[in-house]
């Protein structure tokens, strides 16, 4: 398969880059913002996801949807970076979809038709700390009646309070740190003894610090099998992390070309900054950067579609890859803007915030760096 | 099983078969690498490998097939390089006949000299140097001084070159001269002559690596005729339009080179860890050379997905024109990262430069030669300029 999208993924990536300019540019961000929404986005928005098609990219042609892959789940990503648009696509449509294909067939008929259409909002209770570290969950889950008991915390749920359902990670057996012993759960957002506290972050998304006491839920709602959540989290890892990277290069690639545009236009000492070399050759390393990050994240989104035995490793890859090539934009962004830079008024300062959101979305580039050596066997 | 499918079983097959043993054996040095020409000479496994896979014509597995190549599209000459990595098979053959000068006479050459130059490239039995950069013309490559003086029947050419990589080893040479002074690129011939010519000798230049790879080459009333044999033009393209051909060669040459971003294994870590003891997770116990190195390997596996891309891009027409200018830059420099690295972890050991243990210096002396990586070829600061005026067309650039 050629390392570039093919005719069809091309034309959802032209209309996915319409769409969004049109619906969802980065004015959408600020007006969500300013209006202090206790959602962080659009439910308006997200029908019009749904009426696009994307909401079912990652969904089975048979259940309804359009049976496609994480390329695919890319594109859109990779614009919803770029317009910086706020939505739960990343979570509901692509992580959340991709753990609930790793289960059973009634948990999906119970939750796909509402993503389908637009109503049903998904988030990922995984991380119980400040920092990504899925091997040292430590929420209980104890047998009750003919179901579960969760205990613990959950933080930094991003769209938590929003969800109607939450993929909550919990330990049925063993101790913290075994691969054995996880289970993953669909959980009710309404269920008795869940407690949130949403939080406004740096990008103005909402995040959830939850709270659950005693939370009781049915042995039907284990996604896959008890004490086996391992592969269920990997399948929905591998898709966040890739899908955060397809967004993270978005937004690189969006502060990237507004600098180069910016530079473009301004003029010091009689002349524009554009014509300074100084300025020149970090912003062609730049470009050579986001090139790479590009190249890297879709060859990962194409093994995960191959169902390559490499595709874990070229995730963090990818993840890290577009990390540190999108971190290096916003900021060569914000510094060749000058002063102006620094205003609220422009848009450079909007995508640094978001790139640091997502940097620590599905763990930082240190995270994956580390695991790219463990990976290498050093 | 798909056409595709089917190609590959068989070309693994076909390599098990006749690649010959020594040449499935990792590549110790440069020497180690088979240059072909008329003074070749072959180490053992060396000429049956070349002259079989020249017979299939995978010296040039996507050249066609008149003009000596395997006539394979892109997808099967892909293959081809993968199941050769996979089997360990070396190239056959290294040549800037197949890297620089056949891809532009593909381009730009006559129907007659193509059948008259390709096929001995893809044979390995002509090899090319490059006559381009001079004394006073290295970066600023355009304001060349080398003349070449129409006599009627030839050219006479005069001048110097320097740099030129191979040339005391090669047999003939594709230059660069001057045939109009008052124009700067439009005064530019891209001219084919045989380095045995009366009038040209060479001197090898020791480069800090201890090496002597390139050469000042001297052209003192050298004639070129003006055909070799009927239609067969000394001259690419045309009097004067030397610079367009010689800035797509340096194209395919600037691929070429970033290719060494992507080579290196990503198992130094272990190998490391291996050497110098882990810690009780495992991990190689230098914390601090165990970043480096993770980052290194998301740097070469990122770049190998790159040149994937490139090359997939290129072949289909949607690549950028200019994207091999940043290709160069971003490979060299990788190469040249991940060689301080070895370096460094390395430490005293590969510091010796003329023990047997350590193969005459080969670690230190392969360090020191990347470092002409990102100079050669057009250097990093060049190619930062071309991706900004042509790529990014920031302005006065
Ligand atoms: C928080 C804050 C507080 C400030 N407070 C004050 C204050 O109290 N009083 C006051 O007078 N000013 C103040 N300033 C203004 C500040 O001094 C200017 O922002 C600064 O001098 C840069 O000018 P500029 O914003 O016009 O950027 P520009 O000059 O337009 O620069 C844009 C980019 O081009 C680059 N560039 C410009 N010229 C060259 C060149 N020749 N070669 C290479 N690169 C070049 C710059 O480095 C920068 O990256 C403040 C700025 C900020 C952000
Ligand atoms: C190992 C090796 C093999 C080679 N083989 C060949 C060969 O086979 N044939 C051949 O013809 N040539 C060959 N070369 C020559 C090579 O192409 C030149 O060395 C190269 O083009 C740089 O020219 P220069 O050495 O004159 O450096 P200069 O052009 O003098 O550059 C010196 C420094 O100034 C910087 N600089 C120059 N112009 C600019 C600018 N506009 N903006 C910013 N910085 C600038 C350069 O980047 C460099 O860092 C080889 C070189 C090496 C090292």
């Amino acid at each position: 398969m050629p390392l570039f999208l093919n005719e069809d993924q091309q034309m959802l990536h032209d209309s996915a880059a319409e769409f969004m300019k049109g619906e969802a540019p980065v004015a959408h961000l600020r007006e969500f913002r300013d209006k202090q929404c206790k959602d962080g986005f659009s439910h308006a928005l997200w029908k019009q996801f749904s009426e696009m098609g994307f909401t079912g990219i990652l969904i089975g042609e048979e259940e309804g949807g359009l049976g496609l892959g994480h390329v695919e789940a890319g594109v859109v990503l990779e614009e919803v970076g770029r317009n910086l648009t706020p939505s739960p696509f990343l979570t509901t449509a692509v992580a959340g979809v991709e753990a609930l294909n790793a289960g059973g067939k009634p948990l999906r008929e119970r939750y796909f038709p509402g993503i389908l259409s637009g109503d049903t909002v998904l988030a990922l209770a995984v991380d119980e700390g400040p920092k990504h570290r899925p091997d040292q969950i430590s929420m209980a889950a104890t047998r009750e009646g003919n179901g579960f008991k969760l205990d613990g915390k959950k933080q930094f749920v991003v769209q938590g309070g929003s969800a109607d359902m939450l993929i909550v990670a919990a330990r049925t057996s063993g101790s913290v740190g075994d691969d054995k012993g996880l289970t993953l759960f669909a959980v009710d957002a309404n269920a008795q003894g869940l407690s949130k506290d949403s939080a406004r972050l740096v990008d103005s998304a909402m995040a959830a610090h939850m709270q659950f006491d005693g939370v009781l839920v049915d042995a039907d709602a284990v996604i896959g099998e008890v004490d086996e959540g391992d592969a269920v989290l990997r399948r929905l890892l591998n898709a966040g992390r890739s899908g955060a990277a397809a967004e993270t290069l978005g937004v690189g690639a969006g502060a990237m070309d507004i600098t180069v545009d910016y530079i473009k236009g301004r003029s010091q000492f009689g002349t524009l900054i554009g014509s300074f070399q100084a300025l020149q050759h970090r912003i062609s390393h730049l470009y050579s950067e986001m090139e790479i990050a590009r190249a890297t994240v879709l060859k990962a989104q194409q093994m995960l579609d191959e169902g390559s035995s490499k595709a874990e490793m070229m995730v963090s890859v990818a993840k890290a890859k577009a990390g540190k090539a999108t971190a290096l934009s916003v900021k060569e962004g914000v510094q060749m803007h000058g002063g102006v830079g620094m205003t609220d008024e422009y848009d450079i300062g909007l995508y640094m915030k978001r790139d640091r959101a997502l940097q620590e979305f599905m763990g930082d580039v240190n995270y994956h760096t580390n695991l790219v050596a463990e990976m290498h066997g050093y | 099983m798909s056409d595709l499918e089917t190609f590959r079983s068989e070309t693994a097959a076909w390599l098990e078969a006749n690649c010959p043993p020594e040449m499935r054996q990792p590549m110790v040095d440069e020497s180690d690498a088979c240059w072909g020409g008329r003074n070749a000479t072959f180490k053992p496994g060396q000429k049956e490998w070349l002259d079989i896979m020249a017979a299939k014509g995978w010296t040039v597995p996507d050249w066609p097939k008149e003009y000596g190549g395997g006539g394979l599209s892109r997808a099967e000459a892909k293959i081809l390089g993968q199941e050769m990595a996979r089997l360990k098979c070396r190239s056959p053959l290294s040549s800037f006949g197949i890297w620089m000068l056949g891809p532009a006479l593909l381009h730009f050459g006559t129907e007659e000299q193509k059948k008259h130059f390709l096929p001995p490239i893809a044979r390995g039995e002509i090899r090319w140097c490059q006559g381009y950069s001079e004394p006073g013309s290295g970066s600023d490559l355009a304001s060349l001084q080398t003349s070449a003086v129409d006599q009627g029947d030839h050219f006479l050419v005069n001048g110097q070159k320097i740099w030129t990589s191979y040339a005391d080893k090669a047999d003939w040479i594709f230059c660069l001269t001057r045939t109009d002074k008052n124009e700067k690129h439009k005064g530019i011939t891209f001219m084919l002559f045989d380095m045995a010519s009366e009038g040209v000798s060479t001197k090898p230049i020791v480069l800090i690596s201890g090496q002597s790879a390139f050469c000042e080459t001297f052209f003192d009333d050298v004639k070129v005729p003006k055909e070799y044999g009927e239609g067969v033009s000394s001259v690419v393209y045309e009097v004067n339009k030397g610079w367009d051909v010689a800035k797509y060669l340096l194209g395919h040459e600037r691929s070429m080179i970033s290719g060494g971003g992507s080579e290196g294994s990503t198992s130094l870590g272990a190998k490391f860890a291996d050497q110098y003891g882990r810690d009780e997770m495992g991990r190689l116990d230098d914390p601090m050379l165990r970043a480096q190195m993770a980052e290194m390997d998301i740097d070469v596996l990122a770049f190998r997905a790159m040149a994937e891309r490139f090359g997939d891009t290129f072949k289909a027409g949607l690549c950028h024109p200019a994207q091999p200018n940043m290709m160069k830059y971003a490979g060299t420099e990788i190469n040249k990262r991940r060689h301080e690295l070895i370096m460094s972890a390395g430490g005293s050991e590969v510091l010796e430069w003329e023990s047997e243990a350590s193969n005459g210096g080969l670690t230190a002396r392969g360090w020191l030669r990347t470092k002409a990586n990102s100079i050669e070829g057009g250097t990093s600061e060049v190619m930062l300029n071309v991706v900004s005026k042509q790529i990014l067309h920031l302005p006065g650039a």
